[in-house]
């Protein structure tokens, strides 16, 4: 928020730096929500995969963030991407960031933030390939993808690239976040292709409990996502989270309603999607609009969603768990919608279409046109290359027998009848009867 | 009969009993154990071989004319050619009873033509 500049004193605040120290530790747990959430969507077979690759980003997305991710995305370089003063965290230090995002809290602080960001944003792409792709496979595409989409997105829509610096508005994260993980989770399930049994069986989600409780808690973590993004305590934060309230609520009524329409009944698995599609949809916008057009987009913004998912596992692509529809489209909605009704009596930056500015929807138009285009494209060519070193899926047959098995030799569920234990040396050298009553 | 099978290879079976019009079919989870290799398992320092794996066991009533069929039908289904396919028992049925009509044995083994 290069727009916030004007608050640039190099002092911290102590408010300021305990609401984002908060903050940050609200948005890690958000990719723990997004790996139950994702969990629950998946076959029994597959849990703790489909959890372990959240977890994946946390190990891997973290690490390239501290080593050059940060710096690419949120140092001075060019427009398109940054240049390499903080790699290593050089210079991030208690000081606040000398470019004038998070004036009043320390850089470390600004950065610790800006990696949970990274983190889940890497953890949401692999809603695209879960119960297929292989684990050590994804850990590389997730460390490259860190880098090479993640980062430099995250400079042209937050760090001083040119999207911001032509006027796009994006209050947390519509461009590298939302859009930057839909298309590329649509590239991916391009790249790696369907499940087998895709089409030819009902793959079924296994605990639709795990699916709402994820969203509980991707829902309150979104408050510090969105609330965070003003990185202090200022009026435009104080928006941002109380618009992560109202947006929601409306997209989750308004999704009962199509249920209800379509199906003549109201969904769990709906009402959790509805949640994230709702905080997706303020993300970018939070800080910008009022809570009435919050409320608006909430509700408006629901049906393209809605409609994308109805439609898209009629086709062949099997992008597993929506994330081009739930965030995807959801983030392009929000940053268009900023274009048109943005108010500058609540945001103090600038009017939207609606208010007489024009010019502010062309900027967000173009950030709806690039940032698919270089998420999709730049994914694509990503895990072609990968693709082309080692192999991204696993056998048709560990496919059937389940990922959790395969990839990690640890069941979700284990019984433990008929385990016979071998830690020991005292039972690896006795023999002992194969099955062992309980 | 019984038929002992991979429980990934369930739907195939559920499948091929389905081509071959065999329409009446009880399946449950069993774990067993045959001829197969454990798998090992590693839950923190604890390391287990589990000599018990998930199959899925089929319970289906024939008349004599479909015993072959169904054979053919479950080993279709379930076969990979790796250890660990499973088995087929066929064993003799003293009497079978529909309950809703009391027809017994053939009469009630047979689907209702409708």
């Amino acid at each position: 928020m290069n727009a916030l500049g004007f608050l640039a004193q190099a002092e911290v605040d102590t408010g300021d730096t305990a609401w984002m120290l908060v903050a940050t530790a609200m948005v890690l747990l958000m990719t723990f929500g997004l790996g139950l959430f994702y969990a629950g969507l998946v076959r029994a077979k597959n849990t703790l995969n489909t959890f372990m690759m959240c977890v994946a980003a946390l190990a891997v997305a973290t690490i390239t963030w501290a080593v050059v991710g940060y710096s690419w995305a949120f140092s001075p370089g060019n427009g398109i991407i940054g240049g390499f003063d903080y790699a290593f965290l050089s210079g991030v230090g208690f000081e606040p960031n000398p470019d004038g995002l998070g004036a009043t809290i320390p850089h470390l602080v600004f950065f610790a933030f800006q990696a949970t960001f990274c983190i889940i944003t890497t953890a949401l792409v692999s809603g695209a390939v879960v119960e297929r792709m292989r684990f050590s496979a994804f850990l590389v595409f997730a460390a490259l993808w860190s880098l090479l989409v993640y980062s430099v997105l995250a400079h042209w829509g937050f760090g001083g690239g040119w999207l911001i610096e032509g006027g796009t508005l994006d209050f947390a994260g519509g461009i590298a976040v939302e859009m930057a993980s839909g298309f590329s989770a649509l590239a991916a399930a391009l790249v790696v292709g369907a499940r087998k049994d895709y089409g030819r069986q009902a793959l079924l989600p296994h605990n639709a409990v795990y699916v709402l409780l994820g969203a509980g808690l991707l829902w309150f973590g979104w408050f510090g996502f969105n609330g965070g993004s003003g990185f202090n305590t200022g009026t435009n934060s104080v928006l941002a989270f109380t618009n992560t309230l109202l947006t929601p609520a409306c997209s989750l009524l308004v999704w009962f309603i199509l249920d209800l329409v379509r199906g003549r009944q109201v969904t769990a698995i709906g009402a959790a999607t509805a949640i994230i599609v709702g905080c997706v949809l303020i993300t970018p916008a939070g800080g910008f609009i009022s809570p009435g057009w919050a409320m608006a987009l909430g509700a408006v913004g629901a049906l393209p969603c809605y409609a994308v998912i109805v439609w898209r596992p009629r086709t062949r692509v099997d992008e597993t768990l929506d994330v081009l529809a739930a965030h995807g489209v959801a983030g392009l909605t929000g940053i268009l919608f900023i274009g048109l009704f943005a108010q500058m009596s609540w945001n103090g930056i600038a009017d939207g279409a609606l208010y007489g500015n024009f010019g502010q929807f062309a900027d967000q138009a173009l950030a709806a046109v690039v940032t698919p285009a270089y998420a999709f494209g730049a994914t694509f060519v990503l895990l072609k290359v990968i693709g082309a070193v080692m192999p991204l899926r696993a056998t048709e047959n560990e496919e059937a027998i389940g990922m959790d098995v395969v990839q990690h030799g640890e069941e979700a569920y284990a019984t433990g009848e008929g385990a016979i234990l071998v830690t020991t040396e005292a039972s690896i050298e006795r023999d002992r009867p194969v099955a062992q009553p309980r | 009969m019984i038929g002992i099978v991979r429980p990934e290879k369930a739907n195939d079976v559920l499948e091929a009993l389905y081509r071959a019009d065999v329409k009446g079919v009880s399946m449950s989870r069993v774990q067993g154990h045959g001829g197969e290799l454990e798998r090992v398992e590693t839950y923190r320092g604890t390391t287990v071989k589990m000599g018990l794996s998930e199959k899925v066991r089929f319970e289906i009533a024939v008349s004599d004319d479909f015993v072959a069929p169904t054979v053919e039908a479950l080993q279709a289904g379930a076969q990979t050619g790796e250890v660990g396919d499973g088995k087929i028992f066929v064993v003799p049925l003293e009497q079978a009873v529909r309950i809703r009509t009391g027809e017994t044995d053939k009469g009630a083994v047979t689907p209702m033509q409708e």
